[in-house]
């Protein structure tokens, strides 16, 4: 069975929303947080849901709503989730108050939409759609776990379509703690120049993003979702080289039928070497590019990766360099995106025209 | 996963669970035969609550529950109850060795490592250096998820699902999709929560907390009562089965998951969500409403739940109702832990033919023209179970367990 991507919608600190959005010129921050740039919701969701939506639902849902126009879906046969952290700011909201407040005279909203399952079910409520809806909270693998549920239940055949995709929110207390444990640069950078920079950390980023995968093929699919797979804790780079080797031979596939590789460089110089040994070794001949230095890192990221390679797909432009200036009009068979969130959470996305 | 089958059965070989009635599976039966609650006055929970809001907490400190899972005490509770209920149920599997068979771990919860979290914000929240690390560091669901599987060995494939209170239903329906897919042969699934401040509180705030023992599916009912714990099957391809040296439990024979798409905290006033999560299960086994033995419900004890999922039984069930029963009468509302935790009670119910009683029923809901069971009995003729999860968000799942015949 091949599985198509009629439609894709992403909302991140890149100007990536709505159809038009690829290519873009890249928007530079200084500094270590990545913050999405969010469109008018007022234009997208019904004002008076849009007014009791926290920002995370409020970014899953327009992303979510987005991708099914583009569709030309009104409800599709599933909707399933994958989000690591939830909806930070009402779980925090509501965490506050009950400390301040001695566990007193609390509001049950920050409560109510602080539950892991909330955009997906919002999703659900709007669109009035019964079938399927399911969250998976699962760190680094949380949106490679949604995509591997939509694709089994395409090939079980009781739906023909799945809307899948991910949210994850930035919110300055998480930052404050995600500091302590040092994921991030502690000297100001410009992301354009963070994976040149050859020290320690990331920068922190967020966003929402959402797929339609169809089993039945359309004229306006951008792409196909060849494969997924994850790997957890992987002993060294030589383990993920053969990971990847034999995931494309389960494809029928060797290297050289890679046209691009989208790789998970962070500017951690731990993390970076591990795609420099990859490049070294099975890559030798492949073009990679990177897109973390726009969107940030944070555990499901790799929406933004499969949103890239269905628009490049689509368009035949790669982005070259940090600024994502493109080149001239090519024909990409396929496309990899090679992953990890980290070193704990390995994964590779396989994208195809 | 080109090797999707439908048909291929999905069969239950071991069993564990932890819960205010018993720290395993036997301790949990006896109570539920004896007639023995394990709802009561906050023990454990910091919280100022206590004396006024009853609820179901597992009977141990964290450091006996740590010496239990044999896991270090100061990793959040949700954990060490998932290590325990997942390791009794990976043991009483008698499956000689995972060695060679592709294994994975599908665990639920609602919070996460919360009940660290919350202490580790009352320090960090005035300075935002302050506050010990390792408190927050297994903050993410999936991070209890981890510290099991680490534990068991459990590499092929690890997920967290967390849909409200179907969370570990859906966990179990995951597993056994990924078993008809080819993908796996053993998977232990199901869920564990801990009962924390942050979820007293706000179910709290929803109003919808009973200051009395729970009545589930009883006219003068008030509310839920909360609980803690854990819950696990281990379901095994029919390859595994056959290699086993015990019998395996019964048999998963059906399940559905359906969204209610109509309040986010409430449930429709026809249950049309649990209408056809209920409905799809039956579809999903090949069974009709007159081959169910008994309904688990998932009978919280809220006005807005019981009649809900009443109504909907009353639509598919109409004219050949089942005994039932809410078994949340007994462990309190375990959340992300219930789903399995009454996965568990299903599977021995069509195994032994275990009918459960609904403790505190005293006057029949006067929309519904049921009631449901009031003593534990044995019915051997039951053969096949259906158990209810609904949650948050409008997500509904039900699950169906059928005897192995032969």
């Amino acid at each position: 069975m091949k599985i198509y991507i009629r439609a894709a919608s992403n909302i991140s600190p890149q100007q990536t929303f709505k159809e038009s959005a690829f290519p873009f010129q890249a928007v530079e921050y200084t500094g270590n947080i990545l913050k999405a740039i969010e469109p008018d919701y007022k234009d997208i969701i019904d004002a008076k849901a849009v007014r009791r939506m926290s920002r995370i639902v409020k970014m899953g849902v327009a992303a979510a709503l987005e991708c099914l126009k583009d569709a030309g879906e009104e409800c599709p046969g599933a909707i399933i989730t994958g989000t690591a952290y939830g909806c930070l700011a009402d779980t925090d909201n509501f965490l506050i108050g009950m400390i301040e407040q001695s566990e007193g005279m609390l509001s049950p909203t920050a409560f109510i939409q602080s539950t892991h399952n909330t955009a997906g079910a919002q999703i659900a409520l709007i669109l009035q759609c019964n079938g399927y809806n399911n969250t998976f909270v699962n760190g680094g693998f949380s949106f490679e776990n949604a995509l591997l549920d939509a694709i089994m239940l395409l090939h079980e055949e009781e739906v023909t379509n799945v809307l899948a995709g991910s949210i994850d929110e930035l919110i300055g207390l998480s930052h404050a703690v995600l500091s302590r444990f040092r994921l991030y640069k502690r000297l100001p950078i410009s992301n354009l120049d963070l994976l040149s920079s050859a020290s320690k950390g990331t920068v922190a980023g967020e966003g929402a993003a959402f797929f339609l995968l169809s089993s039945r093929s359309s004229t306006d699919d951008l792409a196909r979702l060849e494969g997924v797979a994850i790997f957890y804790k992987p002993e060294n780079t030589a383990e993920m080289a053969n990971n990847i080797i034999t995931f494309l031979a389960d494809h029928e596939l060797n290297i050289t039928d890679i046209d691009l590789v989208i790789t998970g460089k962070n500017g951690d110089i731990k993390n970076d070497a591990h795609y420099d040994r990859l490049k070294e070794t099975i890559f030798t001949k492949n073009e990679l590019i990177n897109y973390k230095h726009l969107c940030g890192d944070y555990p499901t990221s790799v929406s933004f990766a499969v949103w890239l390679a269905a628009y490049i797909i689509k368009t035949g432009k790669i982005p070259t360099g940090a600024g994502y200036e493109v080149s001239e009009e090519n024909k990409l068979g396929r496309i990899l995106i090679c992953n990890n969130y980290q070193n704990l959470h390995h994964s590779l996305v396989l994208i195809s025209a | 996963m080109q090797k999707y089958n439908k048909d291929m059965p999905v069969f239950v070989a071991g069993l564990g669970m932890i819960s205010a009635i018993g720290n395993n599976v036997a301790e949990c039966i006896s109570a539920l035969e004896e007639g023995r609650a394990g709802i009561g006055d906050v023990s454990y929970l910091n919280t100022v609550h206590r004396g006024e809001i009853p609820v179901a907490e597992v009977k141990q400190s964290n450091h006996e529950l740590s010496l239990l899972a044999r896991l270090p005490g100061r990793i959040s509770r949700t954990a060490l109850l998932g290590m325990i209920a997942a390791r009794e149920a990976l043991d009483s599997a008698a499956i000689e060795t995972l060695s060679g068979l592709r294994t994975g771990l599908i665990s639920a919860n609602t919070v996460g490592g919360m009940d660290k979290s919350e202490q580790f914000f009352i320090d960090f929240l005035p300075d935002h250096a302050k506050g010990k690390l390792k408190d927050v560091f297994y903050h993410e669901c999936a991070a209890s998820t981890r510290l099991v599987a680490d534990q068991l060995g459990i590499r092929n494939y690890v997920t967290t699902i967390s849909t409200a209170c179907s969370s570990s239903a859906n966990a179990i329906m995951h597993g056994a999709r990924l078993i008809k897919h080819g993908m796996l042969d053993v998977v232990v699934a199901g869920g564990a929560d801990a009962l924390t401040k942050f979820t007293l509180n706000g179910f709290n705030t929803l109003m919808i907390l009973d200051r009395a023992y729970c009545k589930p599916f009883d006219d003068d009912r008030n509310g839920l009562n909360l609980g803690e714990g854990a819950g696990y099957v281990v379901l095994v391809s029919e390859k595994v089965a056959e290699l086993m040296k015990s019998e395996v439990v019964c048999r998963l024979s059906g399940y559905c998951n359906t969204n209610d798409a109509y309040h986010q905290t409430a449930s429709s006033p026809d249950g049309k969500g649990s209408y056809l999560a209920m409905s799809g299960a039956l579809e999903n086994s090949g069974l009709t409403p007159s081959d169910i033995g008994y309904i688990n419900l998932h009978g919280t004890g809220t006005q807005n739940n019981d009649l809900a999922e009443g109504t909907a039984i009353k639509r598919l069930f109409d004219s050949c109702y089942p005994p039932m029963s809410s078994t949340k009468s007994f462990t309190g509302h375990t959340l992300g832990a219930s789903g399995g935790i009454e996965a568990v009670f299903s599977s021995l119910s069509v195994k032994s033919g275990f009918i459960y009683p609904n403790l505190r029923f005293h006057t029949r809901m006067r929309e519904l023209p049921f009631v449901p069971e009031s003593v534990f009995s044995k019915d051997e003729s039951v053969k096949h179970v259906l158990s209810n999860s609904f949650g948050f968000g409008g997500s509904c799942s039900s699950l169906i367990f059928s005897k192995v015949e032969g």
